[in-house]
């Protein structure tokens, strides 16, 4: 690629000299901020500034009329020091950990069959399709869409009876930390197929074939050649589970029934009492914490080199 | 997993193997996990007159369809609805011409590229209510009224223009330079090269940005809820309804946006189509 690249801009010169007037030549890095610019500019703008702006207001003071700018350590002081903010983050935690698992494992497994074994390619994208329309009806609206189903008289207690599996409703179904878990996997398994998938269309079939001739196992095929060739679209969609699930406070709200709480809903009543300084500081450990686990993964997988070549 | 796979003579014929049905009963149970609730959903929307969000049925009907029209004491459906369409349509289309081109730029190496690189990873990946906690923020500071179009247009443009842009990676990556340079020596200009060779492959790719950018949008609650000011679009529309009075209506919306969806999605299939066909027939012209 980057020999081509080259032997390409070597070029330049010659053709712009035939074919157009003679005008002003931008260097090749210049036109490259041109077209990247814009994405470069908003992102500045909307996401750098202000989170950088929260970062200054976290250490402002407070009270219940309005914020004032000081440089005062409080707001970190009394987070650290609660003892709820440990268990909000250990809950959280657990449920992305666990909502990480049970994604990458149908993720790899649904991308593994669309894409390996679905031979038609008209009805690998109806299937490819069916699994993202259920994405086009609001989150809000698929999450509450749980409550019927999950309920005591709910559709999925009513079928165990019919069947006979049990003989009164099941309880634990509906808001509980399974709730929220069977939710969560609902919600997002697609962010984790999606990426996976086109990590998987991308390896050279001769590689797989060239394994079976080497006399490898399904298994040994699976772990040495398929898993570590599309490890950019494993890292990909956990980035994205990952932090959806921490950055979320709707679900756990709705399908906990109160009894669970996560970062950003512990948040979200900070920012609705207008308490903006603790909120910021709130704000800038998550940020912190969120980092260091994206840092994490983008050391064991160099998404970036993988996806601009 | 694969003997021999897709598009290799003789590999119809082949017997599958047992991974095959394996994975074809797991994908099953995940379509059936996947619908489940959204059956139930589509279901409970056609609820009679005096029924509840749960079961059981009480009769039929259509009344909370026509309540989504009826503009309501709690939520205006059809207005928000409007608004979060063409808030969308802005979106998508911003999302489209900005990360097409940078991911144009991305192609060669350039100074501060790593920068850029982790400053959309970051946008991507930061918790979306604290985007617009802090443009919200930035906007009370500054003294402006928050807005559809300007701060709400701003914090969805922090989640969907990352978005496209890795999405325009994974495009970028599987195009042959080759086509490029082969119209160069041809002697095509910088912008008839962009027009007529690296676009139209590309446009496969960009419909894919510019559904996805449009999808995220339109369903985008937590980073819009900070920063919409007074007028709600749908998804924030939703979330008042079902924080006052929950009623089948919520229902009735989720089934007419399957149905919408259900639409779209095979208008432009066969679009994709039609377009396939013209490019198949043009290039047996050419031949």
């Amino acid at each position: 690629m980057s020999t081509t690249a080259s032997m390409g801009s070597l070029k330049v010169p010659t053709a712009g000299q035939r074919f157009s007037l003679p005008r002003l030549r931008l260097p090749l890095w210049a036109i490259s901020w041109l077209q990247v610019g814009p994405i470069a500019f908003i992102l500045t703008v909307l996401f750098a500034a202000p989170t950088l702006l929260f970062l200054v207001v976290s250490f402002f003071d407070y009270d219940r009329t309005g914020i004032y700018p000081a440089f005062i350590l409080d707001n970190y002081k009394d987070l650290i020091c609660s003892p709820s903010t440990l268990r909000v983050y250990i809950s959280s935690l657990k449920f992305a950990i666990i909502v990480w698992g049970i994604t990458l494992f149908l993720g790899l497994s649904v991308a593994h069959f669309l894409v390996f074994h679905i031979r038609n390619g008209m009805v690998r994208t109806v299937l490819f399709l069916a699994c993202a329309i259920p994405f086009w009806t609001s989150g809000i609206i698929r999450t509450i869409a749980w409550i019927p189903f999950l309920g005591r008289n709910g559709a999925f207690n009513q079928m165990l009876m019919g069947m006979g599996v049990t003989s009164k409703p099941l309880d634990f179904l509906l808001f509980s930390d399974f709730a929220v878990i069977v939710t969560y996997v609902h919600l997002f398994t697609l962010l984790m197929i999606g990426p996976i998938a086109n990590s998987l269309s991308k390896i050279d079939r001769a590689l797989i074939e060239a394994a079976i001739d080497a006399g490898a196992s399904r298994l040994q095929i699976m772990v040495n050649v398929i898993i570590p060739l599309s490890k950019t679209g494993i890292a990909l969609g956990s980035l994205l589970v990952f932090t959806q699930v921490m950055g979320d406070y709707f679900v756990v709200k709705s399908m906990s029934g109160g009894q669970s709480a996560s970062v950003v809903s512990m948040l979200s009543t900070e920012i609705t009492a207008m308490q903006y300084p603790p909120a910021s500081a709130n704000a800038m450990v998550l940020v912190v914490f969120v980092a260091i686990m994206v840092a994490f993964m983008m050391r064991v997988v160099d998404v970036r080199k993988e996806l601009v070549k | 997993m694969i003997v021999g796979g897709p598009g290799r003579a003789g590999a119809v014929t082949e017997k599958r193997p047992w991974t095959y049905y394996a994975l074809a009963t797991l994908f099953t149970v995940y379509m059936a996990f996947l619908y489940g609730p959204m059956v139930v959903i589509y279901v409970l929307s056609f609820q009679g007159e005096n029924g509840g969000v749960t079961f059981p049925m009480v009769g039929t009907s259509v009344t909370w369809f026509q309540q989504i029209l009826q503009p309501g004491q709690m939520a205006n459906i059809p207005v928000s609805f409007s608004r979060s369409v063409s808030l969308a349509a802005v979106v998508s289309a911003l999302t489209v011409v900005f990360s097409v081109a940078a991911g144009l730029g991305f192609r060669r190496k350039f100074p501060g590229s790593g920068v850029v690189f982790y400053l959309a990873v970051a946008s991507l990946v930061m918790p979306s209510l604290l985007v617009g906690f802090g443009i919200g923020l930035g906007f009370q500071f500054l003294g402006l009224e928050p807005g559809l179009f300007t701060s709400a247009l701003g914090a969805q443009l922090t989640w969907t223009l990352p978005f496209g842009l890795f999405a325009m990676f994974a495009v970028v990556n599987r195009f042959n330079r080759s086509w490029e340079e082969a119209a160069k020596d041809l002697g095509a200009s910088a912008f008839q090269r962009l027009r007529y060779v690296t676009l139209p492959i590309l446009l496969p790719g960009i419909l894919g940005v510019a559904m996805g950018a449009f999808t995220l949008s339109y369903d985008e609650y937590a980073r819009t809820t900070l920063t919409i000011g007074s007028k709600n679009t749908l998804p924030l529309e939703i979330y008042a309804l079902i924080s006052s009075a929950t009623s089948p209506t919520l229902f009735a919306i989720g089934t007419l946006t399957t149905g919408g969806s259900f639409l779209v999605i095979g208008l432009t299939l066969v679009l994709v189509m039609r377009m396939q066909r013209r490019r198949t027939l043009a290039s047996m012209k050419a031949g």
